[in-house]
């Protein structure tokens, strides 16, 4: 525990002392364009401390459409209940009907969104999904608040695709993207809880799920007042 | 009543993307070269693309625990107590009973909305009544490993103590209610969730008795197919053979319905939809044993129809799970990985590697793989190894109409059974002999190969004497095949069984308790062609409700016979790489809502299900 006290409080030095949490939208696209080379992995900080855990999230550094700099763990996961797919926004096969089935399932969500339930979407392409690329994306499609599109290095997000189950042990099937666009998994890192819902599933299936994992919830396939 | 589509199977999706996505991809690549800001960068990556390998369970000490020589009978409860929850025919959702739908054809055993123990009133000796809880309780699966939290199914036994997941004993002509109360730790930690759904495989079950997976409940939550939520939930389970529209009861018919289609071995578990897996394995899991008049229970039975088989104590259920642990002896499950987590360890009611002690006679064992992934292939072998023989007498719990003389070996997929009757009398005292399963298997995908010696999972000494007044007949129970006209009069329903985007699909879909894939009408019969067009995986298929007859077997779509021991009544159906099953099945008795789903219950929870109705 104070290894991982100590890695928190380094990041969030780091954090303040470079002004990153008020960093813009414009801000933060700039840091990504004015930068060349390799985008390095944050994955090294994640020093596996919780073995006993059955959900050993990683706690990588994602940027979020909004302009954010968030710690994947600490930030999105930590005692919440998320539902989390993945996409990418030059994907034309299910990932618009996802996204538009998600859409949905926040329209349902209401109030609870981003206080209840935190709905992230995950690119499976962060070599070209930017935050201003999941920016258009999201507007393209009418996204209200509260339901982030990351990005981040390449590798980091490869190990949160390994860690959030998106992965077939088949490597010609892993390779294809969209064969992991299928999927919303949804959870409860409090009761350390993970199930997963079909992305083509009714709204209200999905919702079901997400009811199911969220203790506020009575029942499960009703829309909850707000 | 018949549906009049001859061919009433459903599109498939495509399963694979549409191939224009990826040609986008590649052309596009490269666009847009996006790097870190500079006061993130860390050191170099130690990003894994591959799931960390889970360490094998640690060793553990074989043939240090003996399972008890009898199972213990349950006690019967008595819900008359409370005024206010005396079992009814509607949901009793004011005192606390969750929002099921009502108990169907409850007013034809009981004959008034709410059960009546008045004997001037009415019938009184009636019905048979149990109370489980579902608890947490502590458990050692062998002595290397600590004690440890599982989930049970609590009853009491005769001397009214506590009965960890109590083994029913039922008669066809009694029914039950079984009420379950919902005790499990609401604020739990960990795999597995603290709704239940409680599913008995396979009795002739009115939907809402059924356990339907999205009828899972607790205090504080209600599953799709639930209306509100409560802390006990009552189960009326009428005992009557399938077939009681068309066989009434009477006075030639004490029961109802057709005996032929009694069941046998039946089995209790957790069907919470997308965590079968997890709750099972926690350990909510046991028996039903149903008798009758042929198959009596008592081997000392002056009825001259009776089969006498082996009877209690010598009749012995035994369950097979597979688990895994951690480097500490804890039970690990991976919720997150779409396969699931493989067991290494092979549970024998509960424990690792136990010894039974039997008396040197005959015994009928009830062999059920319990789950959640791992197939089995059972050999009763001598210390030297040497292969021992038994009659094989029941699968899926349902005698065959003759026995199955000189086997040796059994075996199953998730949730199948298999009834031997093995005669110790031949091995002089002190003899010891091993269960052992010889199927291969290292992923929750299928089985492997057959290879000997195999792994021993149960020793068995022969440890004392005892009167054998049993029997294996050459004619055990008579079956009522579909004849020709029946089976070319119904109509085929196509069910495949694949894989999508990670996750298991049935005709292209993933399971929606609250729409249903076929609408079959009351009274009608069917043949449903399965198929699992993929040499990767099995799929062990179960069909709740009603028994079926498999007509035709394939392998890569050449006919292949049907095993000796498939050629009863079945409600597990295994389909092994590129096979495909004809299966004909009757639909009776009872309307509602029932799935049909892969027993692999990891498959199951990702999404390998389809609800079907029975209808008006």
């Amino acid at each position: 525990m104070n290894k991982e006290e100590t890695i928190m409080n380094t990041r969030r030095e780091i954090l303040a002392g470079m002004g990153v949490a008020a960093l813009g939208l414009i801000g933060l696209n700039a840091a990504w364009q004015g930068l060349s080379g390799k985008m390095p992995s944050t994955s090294a900080n994640w020093d596996n401390r919780d073995t006993l855990s059955s959900t050993p999230f990683p706690n990588v550094t994602l940027y979020t459409h909004e302009g954010e700099t968030v710690r994947f763990y600490d930030d999105l996961i930590r005692d919440k209940v998320v539902a989390i797919n993945m996409m990418y926004a030059q994907c034309a096969g299910i990932c618009p009907l996802a996204t538009a089935n998600l859409l949905q399932v926040q329209n349902m969500l209401g109030e609870r969104a981003g206080r209840d339930v935190f709905m992230y979407s995950i690119t499976l392409q962060p070599e070209q999904d930017t935050p201003k690329g999941l920016k258009q994306y999201a507007d393209r499609y009418g996204i209200k608040a509260n339901w982030k599109f990351l990005t981040g290095a390449p590798e980091d997000i490869e190990l949160l695709r390994f860690r959030l189950g998106f992965f077939d042990r088949e490597i010609d099937l892993d390779k294809v993207k969209e064969n992991h666009t299928g999927m919303v998994r949804i959870g409860n890192d409090a009761l350390k809880r993970w199930s997963m819902a079909p992305a083509l599933a009714e709204p209200h299936q999905i919702m079901a799920t997400i009811n199911h994992l969220d203790p506020k919830a009575i029942h499960t396939y009703e829309e909850q007042p707000t | 009543m018949k549906d009049n589509e001859r061919d009433v199977s459903q599109d498939s999706l495509p399963d694979g993307p549409p191939s224009g996505s990826r040609r986008i991809f590649f052309k596009t690549a490269g666009a847009a070269v996006i790097a870190a800001p500079v006061m993130l960068t860390s050191s170099k990556s130690e990003a894994q693309v591959v799931p960390p390998p889970i360490g094998p369970s640690p060793a553990t000490t074989p043939w240090a625990q003996s399972l008890p020589d009898a199972f213990d009978l349950m006690q019967k409860a008595d819900l008359f107590t409370d005024p206010n929850r005396i079992p009814q025919g509607e949901a009793n959702t004011n005192y606390d009973e969750c929002g099921r739908n009502s108990h169907q054809r409850w007013n034809e055993f009981f004959y008034g909305p709410v059960l009546n123990n008045d004997p001037l009133a009415g019938p009184v000796d009636q019905v048979d009544l149990y109370e489980l809880k579902a608890k947490e309780v502590s458990h050692v699966f062998n002595p290397a490993y600590p004690a440890q939290p599982v989930w049970n199914y609590v009853g009491k036994n005769l001397d009214g103590q506590d009965y960890y997941n109590p083994i029913f004993v039922a008669r066809y002509g009694r029914p039950f209610i079984v009420r379950l109360h919902n005790e499990l730790p609401q604020n739990h930690i960990g795999f597995g969730t603290p709704e239940i759904s409680m599913h008995l495989h396979n009795l002739h079950t009115p939907s809402e008795s059924d356990g339907f997976p999205g009828d899972y409940f607790s205090p504080v939550k209600a599953g799709p197919t639930l209306n509100k939520p409560g802390k006990f939930k009552d189960h009326f389970y009428p005992n009557v053979y399938a077939g009681f529209d068309e066989f009434p009861k009477g006075p030639g018919n004490p029961v109802g319905g057709d005996s032929r289609e009694a069941l046998g071995t039946l089995w209790y578990h957790d069907h919470t939809l997308d965590f079968t897996a997890a709750n099972a394995s926690r350990g909510l899991a046991s028996f039903y044993l149903l008798f009758d008049h042929l198959d009596s229970g008592d081997e000392n039975d002056p009825n001259p129809a009776a089969l006498r088989l082996p009877s209690y104590p010598y009749d012995y259920p035994l369950a097979f799970q597979d688990k895994r642990f951690d480097a500490s002896g804890i039970q690990i499950f991976d919720q997150i990985d779409p396969e699931g987590t493989f067991g290494d360890k092979i549970t024998v009611n509960g424990k690792i590697e136990p010894i039974l002690n039997v008396a040197s006679r005959k015994y009928r064992l009830r062999l059920l793989n319990a789950g959640p992934a791992r197939f089995y292939e059972f050999y009763l072998v001598n210390a030297a190894g040497v292969v021992q023989t038994f009659d094989y007498i029941a699968n899926d719990g349902n005698l065959l109409p003759a026995p199955l003389r000189n086997q040796t070996r059994v075996r199953l997929g998730v949730a199948e059974r298999g009834d031997i009757v093995v005669d110790f009398s031949r091995y002089p005292l002190n003899t010891e002999l091993y269960l052992v399963n010889r199927l291969v298997q290292t992923t929750t995908r299928g089985p492997g190969a057959v290879v000997a010696p195999g792994e021993r999972v149960l020793k068995i000494i022969v440890n004392r004497t005892a009167v054998d007044n049993s029997r294996v007949l050459n004619t055990l129970r008579p079956i009522r095949r579909p004849t020709a006209d029946e089976i070319a009069e119904s109509p085929v329903r196509t069910w495949v069984f694949a894989r999508t985007r990670g996750l298991w699909t049935i005709n292209g879909k993933l399971v929606n308790v609250k729409s249903a894939g076929a609408h079959i009408g009351i009274g009608s019969t069917e043949i449903w062609d399965l198929s699992n067009p993929n040499g990767g995986w099995s799929h062990p298929i179960h069909i709740h409700f009603e028994e079926g007859h498999i007509l035709q077997r394939f392998r890569n779509g050449v006919a292949v016979a049907v095993p000796a021991h498939e050629r009863g009544r079945k409600d597990v159906y295994v389909l092994g790489p590129n096979e495909r099953i004809r299966v004909f099945l009757r639909f009776r008795d009872f309307l509602g809502k029932y799935v049909m789903h892969c027993h692999n219950m990891i498959h199951e929870d990702h999404a390998m299900m389809v609800r079907w109705d029975i209808e008006e």
